[in-house]
This record gives structure tokens, sequence and C-alpha cells, in this order.
């Protein structure tokens, strides 16, 4: 089996690479392009760990082969804060709320909520709640991870049921 | 690397993918958003010596509302056409709200960003939404082979457990969704028409324990004059209660107040092959899959005579917290 010869913009950087087909995306951005950054939990769809932007929408890097972002723009965890460091809202948010606890599950639900939040300009408790559904988080941190996006959404605390 | 390895192509017209399903036989598989691909792949349940990737070809996808002299007014839908997509679309929601409503049952957003209309009904999982949706609306299914074009009646299309009548060499290129008269408030006849789907899922997301969607239409004068009821994780593939279906057409819209109850009871009686496992036993998805039937019937009924909007009707107190979540 040949490689296959693609070019994906990575954080705004084109990164260009021969790579197996069966290569996941995930796989190619934490071993080419070594933004370990995106986290492998489950690499198969369940936990959200692997979260990335492709063209701006939020998908699983471990269900996409990295010869099917060819062309694309994908954005990692490592691209979410400005270039200076300065934490983006969502981040900031998380650090106050005390979002994360080990830090495994953070990027993927960083970029989740970086892409709903984008989309939902006033999202209720339930839209929050469910949007959150797709990541799971070990340390079963939820709550702070809700008052985090909460926050961000500039929707109150979670002692708040926003309707 | 976790899939075995494959051979990449990515053609950009429909014709050049079945050109290559047919030269590359059985160990050929068509990739659309991979959302349940990928999982087998990984999970090594399924390999392939060669993908074919629809994302270049852009025949495949779209949203348009289509009118025959023959078939009269549907909704067509490209089959590599995103569930975010479908899910966001008025002209979806305008002619076949069922799906609509469904949408937000699939996955997670995350999922819904690659999932696709075609790749829901060619995977065919049997507590799936989508493919229940398809047999509930009477939607047909458009495919195009070697040997041409076909159009299969979703009523035809369910054959067994992951299993359609597609045959290999053979792609989903579209559905269409007949619009039911009295769609958008009464029609000339004076017919309206309610949706609804209910599901019940122990997590957010999770592949449904039972569900049940239905598409019920009542002439002006409180008759049923159409129905469908589609049952997804209650057998080897979605299912269509036609019975119970049977007996509640030409009826009154509104009968009394066991209505809903008798017919989810109804609906279970057809059942014979209902899956058991470590989350239910078969007597307990029946029983689950009764609460949803009634739950949707009686949401559909209110929508279509106006006693209660598609958000507007009670809990019934059975198992429902799996409705409405994503």
């Amino acid at each position: 089996m040949d490689d296959v010869s693609i070019e994906v913009s990575v954080n705004g950087r084109p990164r260009r690479a021969a790579v197996p087909a069966r290569l996941t995306l995930a796989d190619f951005l934490r071993e080419r392009c070594q933004l370990t950054g995106t986290h492998l939990g489950c690499e198969h769809g369940v936990c959200g760990a692997c979260t990335v932007l492709l063209d701006g929408e939020a998908v699983r890097a471990c269900l996409m082969f990295a010869v099917q972002a060819d062309g694309a723009e994908v954005t990692t965890i490592e691209g979410i804060a400005a270039p200076d460091g300065e934490l983006s809202a969502v981040q900031a948010a998380f650090r106050e709320h005390h979002g994360l606890q080990c830090g495994f599950c953070t990027p993927g639900f960083v970029i989740s909520m970086t892409a709903f939040l984008r989309d939902h300009s006033n999202p209720t408790d339930e839209q929050i709640r469910d949007a959150l559904s797709g990541n799971l988080c070990r340390c079963t941190g939820y709550q702070g991870i809700l008052a985090a996006v909460h926050a961000a959404a500039g929707a109150g605390t979670r002692n708040e049921v926003v309707s | 690397m976790k899939p075995a390895p494959f051979e990449y192509h990515a053609p950009s017209s429909a014709a050049e993918v079945v050109k290559l399903l047919e030269e590359l036989g059985d160990g050929a598989k068509v990739v659309a958003g991979g959302q349940s691909l990928l999982p087998m792949l990984a999970l090594r349940l399924a390999y392939f010596d060669h993908l074919v990737d629809l994302r270049h070809v852009e025949e495949l996808r779209g949203i348009e509302q289509r009118s025959t002299a023959d078939h009269g007014d549907s909704l067509w839908i490209g089959g590599a056409t995103t569930q975010a997509v479908i899910g966001r679309s008025d002209v979806v929601s305008a002619l076949a709200p069922l799906l609509s409503r469904a949408t937000p049952l699939i996955g997670h957003f995350q999922i819904r960003n690659r999932g696709t209309i075609g790749g829901s009904l060619a995977h065919a999982e049997a507590s799936a939404e989508y493919p229940a949706v398809a047999l509930t609306l009477d939607a047909a299914i458009e495919t195009l082979s070697p040997r041409g074009q076909r159009t299969i009646p979703a009523t035809e299309f369910f054959t067994g457990i992951w299993d359609t009548a597609l045959e290999p060499d053979e792609l989903l290129t579209g559905v269409q969704f007949p619009v039911w008269g009295g769609v958008n408030g009464a029609d000339a006849s004076g017919s309206r028409c309610g949706f609804a789907v209910e599901e019940f899922a122990r997590r957010p997301g999770d592949f449904a324990i039972a569900g049940a969607t239905v598409a019920v239409q009542v002439s002006g004068r409180g008759q049923v004059t159409r129905c469908g009821i589609g049952l997804f994780g209650l057998g080897p593939t979605p299912l269509r209660a036609a019975a119970a279906e049977a007996a509640v057409t030409g009826g009154s819209a509104l009968g009394d107040a066991n209505q809903a109850a008798e017919i989810g009871a109804a609906a279970m009686e057809e059942l014979d092959s209902v899956p058991a496992d470590l989350h239910g036993s078969a007597g307990y998805r029946k029983r689950v899959g009764a609460a949803m039937v009634a739950k949707a019937w009686r949401r559909a009924i209110g929508e279509a005579t106006g006693t209660g909007g598609p958000d507007g009707a009670g809990n019934d107190g059975a198992a429902s917290e799996g409705a409405g979540h994503g």
C-alpha cells in the first residue's frame, strides 16, 4: 500500500506529508506534527478527547483518516490561545472555574465548546449540557466544566439555570 | 494505527465511484462520514482492501424540494449530506419535520458534523434514528450501480442486521421523502399532520434501548387517514408496526384515554425477535418500546389535531429521559 501525499493547514501552518491511508488524523497530528495536545482516549469516537476543528467544525480526529483532511484547515488545542499565549475565553473560564482536574479530557472539551459557543451566542443550560454530552471526563469534574462553559457564554454560574 | 491497511480512493463523481466498486469487487467499501465505519475498522470488526471516499463527489450533497406529476412533492437529500446540514435545514423542517426532530438524537454534534444520511441508511443499524424515519415516512432510496439507477422503497431496503438491499457495487446516491399532505397546517382537503420521535437511551448520544417514530395524517373530520409507526432498537432491523397502523387508520384521531397505550401495546405484539443484552432484556425493551410509541403517538396526534404542539405533550410517566437529547 503506497503512502498518500497530503497537505493540511494545521493551526495556520501548512504541513505536507506522505502518510499511510490508515493513519488517523489524530495520529497524524500527534506523531507527524508533534502536536500532542490532541489526546487519544478511546480511539473509536466515544470519549471526545481527540476533538479538533476541521474547517471550523468540531470533529473526532480519531474518526477520520489524515488523507481525508487533505486540503482542509485543522485547528488543534495548540491553536486556540492567541499567538502571545493569552488564553481564549473558553480556556480562561476553564482555569477560573476549575474546569479541569487531570487535564486529559480538557483539549477535547475546550475545542468542542469553542465551536459550540461560536454557534450559540446565548445558550440555555439544557443546550450547554447537551453540547457537553459528547465529551467524557473520567475525573467526573463536570460541575466545574459546566460552570466554565456558563461563564464563557456569559450565561451566569452553574447555579443559575438559564432557560 | 489500528485499522488494517487499505488502498485509498477519492473519485469525484458517482459514476467513478461505481466503476471503482465494480473493478475492486468485494474488497472495496464506500466511506462517507465514516462515523460508524471507522470504529468498526479501528476495532477490526471489519477490514477492506480498498476504501472509496465520497468527499469529492459534490453531486451526492444537497437538499432539494422536487415535484413530479407521478409522485407529487418530495424532498430529495443527497446521500453524502451530513446530519448537521440536515439538522440546520429550514427546507427539511418544513417538508419532513420528523427528520429534523430525529437529527439531534444522533450521536453528538461532533459526530453529526461528519455523519451522513446515506451512511446512516447504508449502515442500517437497527437502533439508529434515520432508518426508522425513512421507513415511517415511506421514503425511497436512490442508488447507482453498473446496471444503472434504481429506486428502492425504504420498506424493502433493510434486510437484516447491518444488511440492506444494496449490492456490493451499488452506491446509495440519495433519499426521496414524500411530502405528506397537511405537513404545514391544513392542506386543501383540511388534512393536517403530526410527527414525533421518542427514544430512551442510557446516556445522551447512546444508541437507543428502544425508540419509536410516529407520522400521522388527520382529516378535517378528525379521522386518521394515514399513519406510519416506526420502531428502532426492537429487532434485527428498523421496523414498521404495520398491524398497529392498520388498526388506527380510518378510526378517530382522538380516541379514549387508553388509546395511546393500546397502540403502544399493539405495536409490541408484532415483534418476534427483540434483542436482549446487558442493557436490557427483550421484555424490558418491549415495555420501553410500548411507552415510546404511546408518547410519540400522543405528541403526533396533538400536533395533527391542534390539541398540543410537538413540544406540548405531557409526560406519560414512562421512561422518558432519553427524549430531546443528543
